[in-house]
């Protein structure tokens, strides 16, 4: 039911492949550092929200801009659950990602209710998250502009407390890891059920679609409802492994726009597509800040020159280079060339 | 035999232009009716508003029955109305089987049963042989081969077809007219086509109704409106001329 017959979709060179990866992902506290672990745990988390946006776009062809909204909602009130009632994240879930989805169906209602497409429907996904951006701003019982933050003792980050989400950084990065993997899971069956074949075809024609008996509205709400739910889990996620959250840092158009990177570097409507662009865009980005942290402190570089915006100026040279050579994106190219997954006439 | 479809006193305005004036029309049940007349006679548009594209001015519209003016294009189809487009709308990043399956996934969820099906409907218009290529690489008369398979999936009463045949060489207009034919003693299915090319209207149906300026200006049989003088004036004359 979940997808676990994933293997099934790949040639034994893919799954000689997805194996290896395994290995690497499972082992790697073992060999790597605490900081590459921490690039890890982002990048596996970053993979989940880049499912979950191409779900929108690479399946039902709905483009969000604004999916950081549907992640801060669900981040802001688990976490606001347990500092202030006590209420652990294990529970605080449900209302969290709730709250996610109830977002993506309101604006998916005025959206699709008004026929509102292609690029005004992303206006809109940017305008209700710098909305509620602004307005988190000004809500002092979560902190407002000063941020929310959840309290972490020493002894804290020993353990491994999955009820509280209190615990090692390994128990973060495993948790990501075995939610990626589920996201994974779901979106491939999802994308082989009756409701990818309807997405897949309303993004490619929506009058064919609407002709073949489809509820165009129904179905795009579907597909708002789980890329905004799977939003929400990883939101109660960066909450609990952030500990702090910033209005700004946290619905800022930025983080949006980071979410939809990964995808779009590594293949939109593919499914390992989002994982391998956060594979690539996350160490990229992290590299180069350790890279720019040397070159400053052995001197070869002013160490008091600004190079803050070079992270990101990178980032957009390899998406605008992805988007001239492979504009379908690096998985496709890749597949065909190493044939990974098994083709559907084989 | 009892009327499927029945069209009374229909009308349709586009800023003031009269696409479709009062035109009334009877399909019997597994019945091949041919719509034909000259280009922008209002073909098209009558058949939108069967499929629900738009609401009529003024009229009815009733399927074995039930009133089915105004309700959406996916509601037709519950309805039991299967559609192709004059414009071709394949599908295009989804492979020949794909798209015959989303058809076929109308009123089961059951994706085997659905793909089963669609590889039937694919091996009738004859594309089995391209089953897995992506819609965007057929040429224009098998998408418009495609066309039929997918509404023909979604196990119509009634199937619209708007100029299928427009393209096809003569053998494959045969071929074509040859599988309707069969379609329709075997499953009963009613047709309703639009049609320019002659040679499949004569061949296949049973009735024939002339539109000019939005209005019906003839019907009857095949043989009846090849020598109505108000058809071969409009329409069907030229081509005796040459």
């Amino acid at each position: 039911m979940m997808g676990f017959n994933m293997l099934a979709d790949l040639t034994n060179k893919g799954r000689i492949g997805l194996l290896l990866f395994l290995a690497i992902l499972i082992s790697l506290p073992f060999w790597s550092s605490s900081y590459i672990i921490s690039v890890a745990t982002i990048t596996l988390y970053l993979a989940i929200l880049g499912q979950s946006w191409n779900l929108m776009l690479g399946f039902a062809g709905l483009l969000s801009l604004g999916h950081a909204l549907f992640v801060g909602v669900s981040a802001y009130l688990a976490a606001y659950l347990f500092s202030v009632l006590g209420l652990p994240p294990v529970i605080g879930i449900f209302p969290a990602v709730l709250l996610a989805i109830l977002m993506g169906m309101l604006i998916g209602y005025l959206g699709f209710r008004f026929s509102i497409g292609g690029v005004y429907f992303a206006l809109l996904t940017i305008a209700f998250a710098e909305l509620v951006r602004i307005s988190v701003d000004h809500m002092a019982v979560i902190g407002g502009t000063e941020g929310l933050f959840l309290q972490v003792s020493e002894g804290d980050r020993k353990g491994v407390d999955l009820i509280n989400l209190r615990g090692h950084p390994w128990m973060f990065y495993y948790l990501a890891m075995v939610l990626a993997f589920l996201t994974l899971a779901g979106c491939r069956s999802l994308l082989k059920s009756k409701l990818g074949y309807y997405w897949q075809a309303i993004r490619d024609d929506q009058d064919a679609a609407q002709a073949l008996g489809i509820n165009v509205f129904r179905y795009k709400m579907y597909a708002v409802i789980y890329s905004s739910g799977i939003a929400g889990v990883a939101g109660v996620f960066y909450a609990f492994y952030q500990n702090s959250l910033f209005p700004e840092s946290v619905f800022g158009i930025e983080r949006s726009i980071e979410v939809s990177l990964g995808p779009i570097v590594g293949g939109v409507g593919s499914l390992f597509g989002p994982v391998l662009g956060a594979f690539i865009l996350t160490p990229l980005g992290e590299g180069l800040t350790e890279l720019i942290d040397f070159l400053k402190s052995s001197g070869i570089i002013d160490p008091k020159s600004k190079l803050n915006g070079l992270k990101l100026l990178i980032w957009g040279l390899v998406v605008a280079l992805i988007v001239l050579f492979k504009p379908r994106g690096i998985w496709p190219w890749l597949n065909d060339k190493l044939g990974f997954c098994r083709k559907e006439s084989d | 035999m009892a009327a499927l479809l029945k069209i009374e006193n229909v009308s349709k305005s586009f800023k003031g232009l009269r696409a479709v004036a009062n035109v009334s029309l009877s399909v019997e049940e597994g019945g091949l009716v041919a719509l034909i007349g000259p280009n922008g006679a209002g073909k098209t548009t009558l058949f939108n508003l069967i499929a629900g594209v738009f609401p009529a001015d003024e009229g009815r519209i009733i399927l074995a029955g039930n009133d089915i003016l105004g309700l959406r294009p996916d509601q037709i189809c519950d309805a039991g109305i299967g559609r192709t487009f004059q414009l071709v709308k394949p599908f295009p990043d989804m492979t020949v089987l794909e798209n015959v399956t989303v058809g076929a996934l109308h009123g089961t969820h059951d994706i085997g049963e659905a793909r089963e099906a669609a590889r039937k409907n694919i091996e009738l218009l004859d594309l089995a042989d391209k089953i897995y290529q992506p819609a965007h690489s057929l040429t224009l008369p098998d998408r418009k081969r495609l066309e039929v398979a997918r509404a023909l999936a979604t196990r119509p009463k009634l199937l619209l077809l708007d100029e299928v045949m427009a393209g096809l060489r003569p053998t494959e207009t045969d071929e074509m007219v040859a599988v309707f034919k069969s379609l329709n003693q075997e499953t009963g299915i009613t047709i309703l086509l639009i049609e320019h090319v002659m040679r499949a209207v004569m061949s296949l149906s049973h009735h024939v109704a002339v539109l000019h300026h939005g209005e019906k200006i003839s019907e009857g049989t095949p043989e009846h409106i090849s020598q109505d003088p108000a058809v071969l004036d409009c329409y069907l004359g030229e081509e005796e001329d040459v």
